[in-house]
């Protein structure tokens, strides 16, 4: 029998840069299907494209044995592809049976049949065996409901093929069980599904084959009983463990070990994705966090900024304890961050280089409130010559740098401050090549001058690479800590795939 | 999570108003001889019709999202053409308002949706040119009905012993009530303001539910004109200022939220009779003689109303926030 | 729209002198000098001194409204009450100077006050949008309706309605007038315009208003206490409305808490529009208002004075308008 779904060849660029290099999905008729890669590996777009968000440059999509090309998500929709979006995207203020049945009303003499509607609402949510009054509005539920209703809306539509893009990030364990036997009952009614988590764990439950991408390419295809969650993550990440195995490991420069921390956080618990995390960052050292997507490490981040209130643990930086409630308390005791959404959270688009460089070193520049501009002109001419940022000019606006640039610029932000810890949440990502090299080099200059890092990455040779000792976190949790020799791409990868015990099995064995 | 804030936010919005509305009710009936009148009761009807329209097409638009500042100087320029045309009889009459109110409306329409303008300046622009082309068409005055047609009865007239105009806004809201409850249209309504991405993700056509919505909205604000020229005897061209503003407070303190989602045509009714026995009330008060109170107390008492509304609006949504 | 962003050309290094850009970036001006142009051509009389000073001080209140609107669009906000501030500031002095709320112990004392007090006042009620907005997280538009609503009518209260006429030269001067021959209030207009330009560029303050309407997270991430700035803007645009209240009475030697400041906030808003301020905040300019403001009172002029009707006027700007945005828009993109 021929697939369901066909992907061949895709190709896509954004701003001339590729997203997808030729890559392939296929999905037989009722299986399970992971898809799985790292951050930016492609594998949102190449559901975009399948669902008609976005246009594919090349390659050709086959569903159900027809040449499609989807211009909407309606269209998707109608010819049978639901999407359950990883944030829920479902209406909070209206009713639940609104939220399961928009689009597809049932009427009665043209007016809408609510008796009808709530009663298919009711018996959509049974499959979940949950029970709530569907009259009410959506937001006054749990998020866990909230996703099974999101699911049930896709289910609802009579799909040939679902998508679901971590659906498990917001459910506890029983929910995720309820899942699982839903998706089992759409496998046995023939229905397809893709199912797309970090969660290895819950890949091995539900999915009967993998897809894995890599920087735009799909580099795996294999029957999920044939690998290993090793294999998993290795493939993921892109480096063959014996290759890791056989790199020369080069000493890292400073451990740190005799310096004083400058932050040490305990138990911290922020929000959902953050339980119980604890590390701790001396000054000249660059101490990485890992872990995979939605393991809590930005979360874990915002919270030590004071970005995001702390729910219990203790932050303690420079000496002081959780003296900091906002991010200006953070930048005055010496901190900085580097966010990870340069566009959402760093820069001002519309403003210069000069304006978004001394963006939070202007209060100091100022003398009675104005801006002393020669001294500003000054600090912003060193750095644009000490990161090398290319621009026209400081006057610059900042929009118009590439994203290596930009990303120097935010460094710069907080470099002129004189901070004792920088805080760097993927420093490196949408950037050349190039820039990486040279951003990666700048972070560890500045590390032997005597600054705390504190560094994320998705990459986890960049953070092997530079960081001297690392915290591995999974599911909201400090998993381990690595240093010394154990600082090594592969009992990262282990930590990442199965907490601790393995992880030290894997640095000692 | 908390959920009694939150039964007390939906509660607040749906009879938070209507409760307000009676005791306001009873404090006049208790208070003042013949406020329950028959004569009471129908004038104040009779004159909060107009506003009711107005408010009716706001409440839509608000519920997407939206803003619609140009009904005060549709609702102007549609009594000039109804007055215009009153001589032709009370169909012309009103069927001229009305499409001088739907040209306004889809004006705001082609711009909020094609060109992609923020509802709030578009219809700050189509607010001044609609009042220019009613004072173009009315020559700087005001135009005066014909009284020979009957076209003063859509304004002063009765059916049933009940005022005409207070007719046409009953059928207005039932037939709003309708739409908003019973129709995907109306679903549509609702799902765009709580969350426009998500509405498009979940298939639903949104750019063209929010063009009628605003073409309702100035449909609604022409046949306000056109009962305000038939209860005045006269096609106003200045009237109609602020007008805009009442209408959103209106349905502010009906309980819509402005940010769009949640709203109800009935408490937005009730919101204008709200904010219109105020009025009323205040002429009472003066009428007994124990204080007086000129009537401009009413729209300092009214800004007190909307201040309430939205700073209990704010504080539980703000709770509702942290609780999620 | 994620179709045609795809499809562009990869981002250009240098930015390109076509005839759209120099027209959306400085279509204002362009505009201005344009409309003088014409009028100088058909316009009788228009190269006069006597122009100007009608032309100059037909603005002077929209533009003295419109410096504090630019500022609270700047960061991503609006101001619907100075219209209502205007009328309580318009109601208030009279009142004081001419000794109805407290008796006054010497004439110069009551004119002092009277300049000091109202626009006190208005700054206060402006300090409190600002509250309403930041603390109680209210939408502006919202939040300046209801002083929309109750402002007028406090005013009205205050003068119980009725018209206040005086002839109190001390007083008036801020309205009527001259150094050296220019009125008074175009000179306290074009010193307000420059001082707040000044502040946009140069001062701590005015680079945080940017990057608050530029990207509000980015802003509160880099440290910028947030909360107190729109605060303040809010404050800024009380004081101004309380000083265009007091020009306008001054001007008209009347108070009336009907009509003074009524419909400003739209003009003033859309003089902030039309000079090339952006309405969702981040990019403001304080001359681009002034030059606004008088593109449109000259479309005005230039339309009156050729015989066309005010009314049709109107409908001029309204087009005006949406064409100024809809540029705005095309450069933005």
């Amino acid at each position: 029998m021929a697939p369901l779904l066909t992907m061949q060849g895709i190709d896509k660029r954004f701003a001339g840069i590729p997203a997808l290099r030729a890559a392939e999905l296929v999905v037989e008729t009722g299986e399970v299907h992971a898809l799985i890669g790292q951050n930016g590996a492609g594998k949102s777009t190449m559901i975009k494209i399948l669902t008609g968000y976005y246009r594919k440059d090349a390659g050709e999509i086959l569903f159900d044995g027809k040449p499609v090309a989807f211009s909407s998500p309606q269209e998707a929709q109608r010819a049978g592809i639901s999407t359950i979006y990883q944030e829920i995207n479902l209406v909070p203020y209206r009713s639940v049976t609104e939220n399961i049945c928009l689009g597809r009303e049932k009427r009665r003499f043209g007016l809408l049949d609510w008796p009808a509607m709530h009663a298919e609402a009711r018996a959509l949510l049974a499959r979940f065996n949950i029970d709530i009054d569907v009259r009410r509005p959506l937001m006054v539920y749990p998020t866990a409901v909230q996703q099974m209703v999101a699911i049930a809306r896709a289910i609802g539509f009579e799909a040939k093929l679902v998508i679901m893009d971590e659906p498990t990030s917001s459910l506890d364990e029983r929910e995720v069980g309820v899942l699982f036997d839903v998706i089992r009952q759409l496998k046995a009614g023939g229905v397809s599904v893709i199912f797309v988590s970090h969660k290895l764990d819950e890949l091995y439950a539900v999915c009967d084959r993998v897809t894995i991408m890599r920087d735009g390419r799909t580099v795996q295809v294999a029957p999920m009983t044939q690998l290993s969650r090793l294999d998993l993550v290795t493939s993921m990440l892109g480096r063959e463990l014996t290759q890791v195995l056989q790199e020369p490991h080069d000493a890292h420069p400073s451990e740190g070990d005799g310096r004083k921390p400058v932050l040490k956080v305990e138990h911290l618990a922020a929000g959902r994705k953050v339980r119980d995390v604890s590390f701790e960052v001396r000054s000249g050292e660059i101490v990485g966090l890992a872990g995979l997507l939605g393991a809590g490490r930005t979360e874990s981040v915002r919270a030590v900024f004071g970005a995001d209130k702390p729910e219990s643990g203790t932050i303690k930086f420079d000496g002081r304890e959780n003296a900091i409630a906002a991010p200006s308390d953070a930048i005055q005791a010496g901190m900085g961050f580097c966010s990870e959404d340069r566009k959402l959270d760093g820069i001002i688009p519309d403003m210069s280089v000069r304006e978004n460089l001394t963006l939070a070193l202007m209060p100091h520049l100022a003398r009675r409130g104005i801006v002393d501009e020669s001294r500003s002109r000054d600090i912003v001419d060193r750095f644009i010559k000490r990161l090398g940022i290319r621009c026209s000019g400081p006057e610059q606006r900042i929009r118009e740098l590439s994203g290596g640039n930009q990303q120097k610029v935010l460094l710069a932000r907080w470099l002129c401050m004189n901070p004792k810890l920088l805080i760097l949440d993927e420093p490196t990502r949408g950037i050349d090549v190039g820039a990486k090299a040279e951003i990666l080099s700048l972070i560890r200059e500045l590390a032997g001058q005597g600054l705390g890092v504190l560094m994320i990455s998705s990459e986890l040779e960049e953070v092997v690479e530079a960081a001297s000792r690392i915290f591995v976190l999974r599911d909201g949790h400090t998993a381990v800590e690595l240093r010394g020799d154990a600082v090594n791409e592969q009992s990262v990868m282990a930590a990442m795939a199965h907490g601790h015990e393995s992880a030290r099995e894997a640095a000692h064995g | 999570m908390n959920t009694t804030s939150l039964k007390l936010f939906q509660g607040i919005g749906r009879y938070g108003v209507l409760l307000a509305l009676l005791s306001l009710i009873l404090f006049g009936w208790l208070r003042y001889e013949n406020f329950l009148g028959a004569f009471n009761v129908l004038s104040v009807l009779r004159y909060n019709s107009m506003f009711a329209l107005v408010a009716l097409g706001m409440c839509f638009v608000i519920i997407t999202g939206g803003i619609d500042l140009s009904v005060g100087s549709t609702a102007a320029l549609g009594s000039v053409v109804a007055a215009l045309l009153s001589p032709y009889g009370v169909l012309p009459g009103l069927l001229g308002g009305l499409a001088a109110g739907l040209a306004v409306g889809a004006c705001n329409a082609f711009i909020i949706t094609r060109l992609n303008i923020l509802p709030f300046i578009t219809t700050l622009a189509t607010m001044l040119a609609a009042s220019g082309c009613a004072l173009l068409l009315a020559e700087n005055q005001s135009v005066s009905v014909s009284y020979e047609s009957g076209f003063t009865e859509l304004g002063q007239g009765d059916f049933l012993g009940f005022p005409i105009p207070a007719w046409i806004a009953l059928v207005a809201y039932l037939l709003g009530s309708l739409i908003l409850n019973l129709t995907s249209f109306g679903r549509t309504v609702l799902a765009i303001g709580g969350n426009e991405d998500a509405a498009r993700l979940m298939g639903l056509p949104a750019n063209r539910v929010k063009a009628l919505v605003y073409l309702a909205s100035g449909g609604l604000a022409g046949l306000a004109g056109v009962i305000l020229a038939a209860q005045f005897g006269a096609g106003q061209p200045i009237e109609g200022v602020g007008w805009e503003l009442f209408a959103i407070a209106a349905v502010v303190v009906g309980g819509t939220l402005l940010t769009g989602g949640v709203g109800s045509v009935g408490s937005t009714l009730a919101g204008v009779l709200l904010l219109g026995l105020i009025f009323n009330i205040l002429n009472f008060e003066n009428g007994l003689g124990w204080i007086s109170l000129s009537a401009y107390w009413q729209s300092v008492i009214r800004g007190a109303f909307l201040l309430l509304v939205v700073a209990i609006q704010a504080r539980l949504s703000m709770r509702t926030e942290e609780a999620a | 729209m994620a179709e045609t962003a795809t499809t562009l050309p990869p981002a250009q290094r240098a930015p390109r002198l076509d005839l759209k850009t120099v027209l959306t970036r400085h279509g204002a001006w362009i505009a201005l000098a344009l409309l003088i142009l014409v009028n100088l051509a058909i316009t009788p009389n228009f190269a006069t001194w006597q122009t100007l000073n009608v032309n100059l001080t037909q603005v002077c209140a929209i533009v003295i409204v419109g410096v504090g609107m630019t500022l609270v669009i700047a960061t991503g906000g609006i101001d619907l009450s100075v219209g209502a501030l205007m009328a309580i500031a318009g109601a208030l002095a009279p009142l004081i100077f001419l000794g109805k709320l407290f008796p006054l112990p010497h004439p110069a004392i009551g004119i002092a006050l009277a300049f000091v007090v109202p626009v006190l006042v208005t700054g206060a009620l402006g300090w409190f949008n600002g509250w309403l907005v930041t603390r109680l997280r209210i939408q502006p538009i919202i939040a300046t309706l209801v002083l929309f609503i109750a402002g007028r009518g406090i005013a009205q209260v205050f003068t119980n309605g009725n018209l206040q006429v005086f002839n109190l030269p001390s007083f008036q001067f801020i309205g009527l007038g001259r150094v050296f021959g220019i009125p008074f209030q175009a000179i306290l207009m074009i010193v307000i315009v420059a001082a707040a330009a000044w502040m946009l560029r140069r001062t701590v303050f005015g680079r945080q208003i940017l990057a608050i309407g530029g990207n509000e997270r980015a802003a509160r991430l880099a440290g910028i206490p947030v909360t107190s700035v729109k605060q303040r803007v809010y404050l800024i645009s009380g004081l101004l409305s309380g000083i265009a209240g007091l020009i306008v009475i001054a001007r008209n030697s009347a108070a009336d808490a009907n009509l003074v400041g009524l419909g400003m906030e739209l003009d003033a808003i859309a003089a902030v529009a039309v000079g090339g301020t952006l309405l969702t905040g981040g990019r403001a300019t304080v001359l681009g208002t002034l030059v606004g403001a008088l593109i449109i009172q000259l479309v005005r002029y230039t339309l009156l004075a050729n015989g066309v009707p005010d009314a049709a006027a109107l409908v001029a700007k309204a087009a005006i308008i949406v064409l100024a945005v809809w540029l705005q828009r095309q450069s933005h993109r």
